[in-house]
């Protein structure tokens, strides 16, 4: 077997070494009755090429974002990722490396952690973020424990805007823990009235911003309102792109931002590995999750970086940490910041510009489909559709004429009874013939 | 005549000095300023145009197709007034610059591919290249998540076949396929234990969840998390878990166990079968905590022993790499009785292919707890394990465990005589433990041990892990080591032992030295903790 | 003004009904670096042997608890700013908390200072 280099004749002379006839002997304290005599009944090694040949067979029945007109968002983005990224997070330093516990041999690790943690800061408008989470929905859930810890109160408000799977995901952790959740309907047109939802009891408001619909809010009102009541603004970003045009959520008074970083660096990956982007305010710093960078030096004086804080961390806290996480998304944050850095401010200005121009020209264009109504008025690169029909079914029709056109809100949330919706997002690396072949198929099929 | 002109070839006196250099780089160790020391706001290394034709308006606008003067639409953007004000203060690089960056960076680093990464408990083991590329097929990677599932049938049948080898190898009825890394698998099967104990009625009675002393942190932050109220099982003195001392702390108030078998300090649990008889027979569940997989795979499987769930490191077991701390990803298999709560979503086979059940209303018998992530797993990891498995084959993840195993053994009866064991009468499995009994007297600590490791260009092994062993070094070489690997790496290990009795304690205490950077200060990175970078004050005029 | 000690390594210092609670000099040598206090807030009911602030080094954090019920009347307000003062001077400078005894029965209960060295092995 090409990855295993003991040979035969290596194994016998170290079953000698130890002193012991047979490896089974080695596997002594497994009941006899329970030991495997064979390999389970699963085929047997196969060859580099064959390995190949059948995940290419696998992947060939899928339809590849790349290869038909493309619109579909939701929470993941198609963005171009430059070759540079992919190259450097495939450095063997980086890929086959740990957790940086050893920091002398992981100031790799470590300093491009402290650097993603700086661009995440200064893009969310928060003072202090974290290495990152599993996903932002995950993230949004540690960020609901999180701000329950710091207000010492359980029940968490969610916007009628937040990714329907984000709030399933709050939902379960927060019945399972025992906490209360109070989830607003649906608000496909954002009007809903959030500060009437939030109590002497609230812990925190969750928003999504732009929302699932694509809606553009203002944090500001909903921020004071939080304040007033002793509770958290919980701001969540699924398209981390918009904060290089839209004001960041910190600048509108939120308290905790938790992100979805895909759209740099990452690819759809169909759901993962994604990466959380999780940021606070400095006085919340010790009731954060996840893990932290810190800047310090070595013996010899020079500048050096180390994980800290990490009393709040699982393997030292055990029962009492304020989470059972010890991961990151380790090498999806390097690309995240790989990608950050090649943009730069300017070019990701740059980068959202050429976003929300596309967006609002197909925008234009769909909303003049006849039976077709844009719902959205203030939006990034994303906005929904009221269709004359049902939009999942619209949706696997446009798919049959090689169209991805977008997200039913129907499959995010069946029960709500918003069958006609349709989500599209429209990123720079779409084109006016897609859109000129969406807006043609759309028609055909309406 | 000879030529005598032209450069020296010979290697020249060696200087027993290190000669301090201008930049203060040393050959192909080189400084790495920080990216906003070295990057500007107005330097960007990707290529992009303004969008054509439309200029970005100041005013607010809701959209507007009036035509101006030249014919073109004027554009207004559709924000709604929330247009960022002020900058952000991000810096970029240059293509060269990042590369260059990047690049110094990760030579900071050590990895697999560096050499043996003993890591207890953590199965750093080979990352096979096929896997990234296989990854990276666009039929895999370039899919979204929400496409129409008629066009992603190739992916659901990937996870379907990867579930399918995780089910034979586990001898398990069902598997989440979604959680995002171990500890995520770890609280989905708690989630699962808990939702079939609500399904009970004894929610309220049932809150009581046991823990070895000598499990992962993990574990008990699990339980906490969703409620469970922790009681610790006491270690007996030969690093197992008794099924008398379980048996002692079971009543109608005990929810599960949670233990890792093998156990943390590397030994199969002898009564693990009697102990998941015991937890079943009062109406608990018991949680298996799969870290240590790759010792057994082929060799058992958890269903046969009694467990109700566990979760499966991917990164672990199944080679996907560990990329300094993620992303992992963390399936959880669970038994007949916990099957029907695996929460959304999951894969059903229909006639006209797989569907993917994503919403309680379809969920047909199922029970599902509920959801632990946005969408439906790791699929990139997915894709590398199962090329992993196919790889390797039945036989070969056989082979592989007896190799882990036995590469383990051949570790510690290569240093036995000279560094001590605390469980010695059991085998070790995929990891050999030691503590520090053997230092006392030195002036050498496990920590100083480790660090000087690292000047003989290894990887230190896992440290002060078990708790419940003092001084704890637990080395797992893994399958991936040929025995000239494991041979040198003994002999470095005698010779470091040898030393640190001789009392060269020097060689220790400052440790590492040849390393990027010395130790560094902990104490100061926790007492005023600086978390990102800052621009420096501006000079004040010293007169003032 | 006599000190009192318990298993868990705090001292509390008694002057009238009022006593000064911190951890041992033991206690800080155990843990190491001191990098973060946390302390109750003034006003607090405090109970024998629960929380009432937490130490945190770099590679331990426990909790601190209270060795008598009581209110807690003052906290040492410079310690969440220089944790190091626990290491530097537990039973000085680097006290924690002053409560005021509810029931001063309670520290009979309490070990008193050769008791205590004798635990630690001084």
């Amino acid at each position: 077997m090409r990855y295993l280099p003991l040979t035969a004749e290596d194994r016998s002379a170290m079953l000698a070494k130890i002193g012991v006839d047979h490896v089974d002997a080695l596997f002594a304290d497994i009941p006899a009755d329970k030991l495997l005599r064979g390999p389970v009944d699963l085929p047997r090694r196969k060859g580099e090429a064959e390995v190949e040949r059948i995940l290419s067979r696998m992947a060939a029945k899928n339809v590849p974002a790349a290869s038909v007109p493309f619109f579909v968002g939701a929470g993941a983005y198609r963005h171009h990722v430059p070759a540079t990224v992919d190259h450097l997070i495939q450095r063997s330093e980086f890929l086959t490396s740990y957790t940086p516990y050893q920091p002398e041999i992981a100031q790799g690790t470590l300093q491009y952690l402290f650097e993603f943690q700086t661009q995440v800061a200064l893009l969310t408008g928060m003072e202090v973020a974290n290495a990152s989470m599993y996903d932002g929905s995950t993230g949004t859930g540690e960020a609901v424990l999180m701000a329950h810890r710091v207000t010492r109160r359980n029940k968490a408000v969610l916007s009628g805007g937040l990714h329907p799977h984000y709030a399933e995901v709050v939902k379960t952790l927060s019945h399972m823990a025992g906490d209360t959740v109070v989830a607003a309907p649906p608000s496909p047109k954002a009007d809903e009235d959030l500060a009437a939802l939030i109590d002497g009891e609230t812990s925190c408001l969750v928003v999504q911003n732009p929302d699932v619909f694509g809606n553009l809010r203002d944090l500001r009102p909903l921020a004071a309102a939080c304040q007033a009541r002793g509770a958290l603004l919980i701001a969540v970003v699924t398209e981390i792109v918009s904060l290089g045009l839209v004001e960041s959520p910190g600048a509108m008074g939120a308290d905790i931002v938790v992100g979805e970083g895909q759209s740099l660096g990452n690819g759809l990956n169909f759901g993962g590995p994604y990466v959380g982007l999780f940021a606070a305010r400095q006085k919340f710093v010790r009731q954060m999750p996840g893990r932290l960078c810190g800047e310090t030096v070595d013996a010899e004086g020079k500048r050096g970086f180390v994980l800290t804080l990490s009393t709040r961390e699982q393997h030292i806290r055990r029962d009492k940490a304020t989470s059972n996480i010890c991961t990151n998304s380790g090498l999806c944050c390097l690309a995240f910041t790989i990608h950050m850095t090649l943009l730069g401010e300017a070019g990701l200005a740059r980068l959202a510009r050429i976003n929300h121009a596309n967006a609002v020209k197909l925008a234009e264009m769909l909303g003049d489909v006849r039976g077709v109504e844009v719902l959205t008025g203030a939006f990034f690169n994303e906005f929904t559709l009221k269709l004359p029909g049902n939009a999942a079914a619209i949706v696997e029709r446009l798919a049959a004429k090689g169209v991805l056109a977008g997200v039913p809100y129907s499959r995010l949330a069946p029960a709500a009874g918003l069958d006609d919706l349709m989500i599209v997002a429209n990123t720079e690396v779409n084109t006016d013939e897609d859109r000129a072949a969406f807006v043609g198929a759309l028609k055909e099929v309406v | 005549m000879l030529n005598n002109q032209g450069r020296p070839t010979a290697a020249g006196a060696a200087g027993a000095q290190s000669h301090p250099t201008f930049t203060g780089n040393r050959a192909l160790m080189i400084e790495e300023a920080l990216l906003f020391e070295i990057g500007r706001a107005d330097v960007t290394g990707v290529d992009l145009d303004e969008p054509e034709g439309i200029a970005f308006s100041s005013e607010v606008g809701t959209g507007s197709r009036e035509e101006n003067a030249s014919g073109k639409r004027a554009f207004k953007h559709r924000l709604g007034g929330l247009e960022r004000k002020g900058a952000i203060g991000l810096v970029g690089l240059s293509e060269p610059e990042t590369m260059r960056h990047y690049v110094r960076l990760s030579q900071k680093n050590y990895g697999i591919d560096t050499g043996l990464f003993p890591l207890g408990s953590c199965t750093m083991k080979h990352n096979p290249r096929l896997n990234e590329k296989m990854a990276r097929l666009p039929g895999f990677a370039d899919v979204h998540p929400l496409q129409p599932q008629s066009t992603v049938q190739g992916a659901l049948e990937l996870v379907d076949e990867l579930a399918r080898w995780l089910l034979a190898l586990t001898g398990t009825e069902a598997v989440a396929m979604s959680p995002k890394a171990g500890a995520h698998g770890e609280l989905a099967g708690m989630m699962a234990i808990k939702a079939a104990i609500e399904a009970r009625g004894e929610a309220e009675t049932r809150r009581v969840v046991l823990v070895p002393e000598s499990a992962h942190g993990t574990n008990p932050a699990t339980a906490a998390l969703i409620g469970f109220v922790v009681k610790p099982v006491p270690a007996r003195a030969d690093g197992t878990v008794h099924v008398e001392d379980v048996r002692a702390l079971l009543g109608p108030d005990v929810a599960a166990i949670m233990l890792t078998n093998p156990n943390t300090c590397g030994i199969f649990e002898p009564q693990v079968v009697e102990i998941a008889a015991a937890m079943h027979a009062a109406g608990g569940y018991f949680y298996c905590d799969g870290a240590n997989f790759n010792a057994i795979v082929g060799k058992a499987r958890p269903g046969d022993l009694g467990i109700d769930a566990m979760h499966i490191n991917l990164h672990k077991t199944f080679s996907t790499p560990h990329g300094g701390g993620g992303p992992g990803a963390g399936p959880v298999v669970l038994s007949a009785r916990l099957a029907p709560f695996a929460p959304l979503p999951f894969l059903r086979r229909t006639e006209t292919g797989l569907e993917l059940v994503e919403d309680r209303a379809a969920a047909g018998e199922s029970r599902p707890f509920g959801r632990v992530t946005a969408f439906h797993g790791q699929m990139g990891m997915f894709v590398r394990a199962l090329a992993y498995m196919l790889s390797h084959g039945a036989d070969g993840m056989r082979q592989a465990s007896e190799d882990a195993v036995l590469n383990a053994n051949y570790i510690r009866a290569g240093l036995q005589d000279l560094m001590s064991v605390p469980f010695p009468d059991h085998p070790s499995m995929h990891e050999a433990l030691f503590d520090d009994a053997w230092l006392k007297d030195t002036g050498v600590t496990t920590l100083d041990f480790a660090k000087a490791m690292i000047d003989e260009g290894y990887h230190p092994m896992t440290m002060y892990f078990p708790l419940v062993v003092h001084g704890a070094m637990l080395i797992e070489p893994t399958e991936s080591e040929s025995r000239a690997a494991l041979d040198l790496f003994i002999m470095a290990l005698r010779d470091l032992a040898l030393r640190a009795k001789r009392g060269e304690t020097e060689r220790f205490a400052g440790a590492p030295f040849h390393a990027p950077r010395r130790r560094l200060d902990e104490t100061r990175a926790a007492r005023a903790p600086v978390l990102r970078w800052t621009p420096p004050e501006p000079v004040r005029d010293a007169a003032e | 003004m006599p000190t009192y000690y318990t298993k868990d390594h705090e001292y509390i210092r008694v002057e009238g009904d009022t006593g000064t609670v911190g951890i041992t000099h033991y206690a800080q040598e155990q843990l190491g670096d001191v990098v973060f206090v946390e302390l109750p807030e003034i006003g607090r009911a405090v109970k024998q042997g629960g929380e009432a602030a937490v130490v945190e080094s770099v590679k331990a954090a426990s909790e601190v608890y209270a060795p008598v019920s009581g209110e807690v009347v003052a906290v040492n307000a410079a310690l969440p700013d220089a944790p190091a003062t626990v290491n530097e001077d537990p039973e000085g400078a680097g006290w924690f908390m002053k409560i005021r005894l509810a029931d001063t029965g309670e520290l009979a209960g309490l070990m008193d200072e050769a008791a205590y060295k004798a635990l630690v092995g001084a």
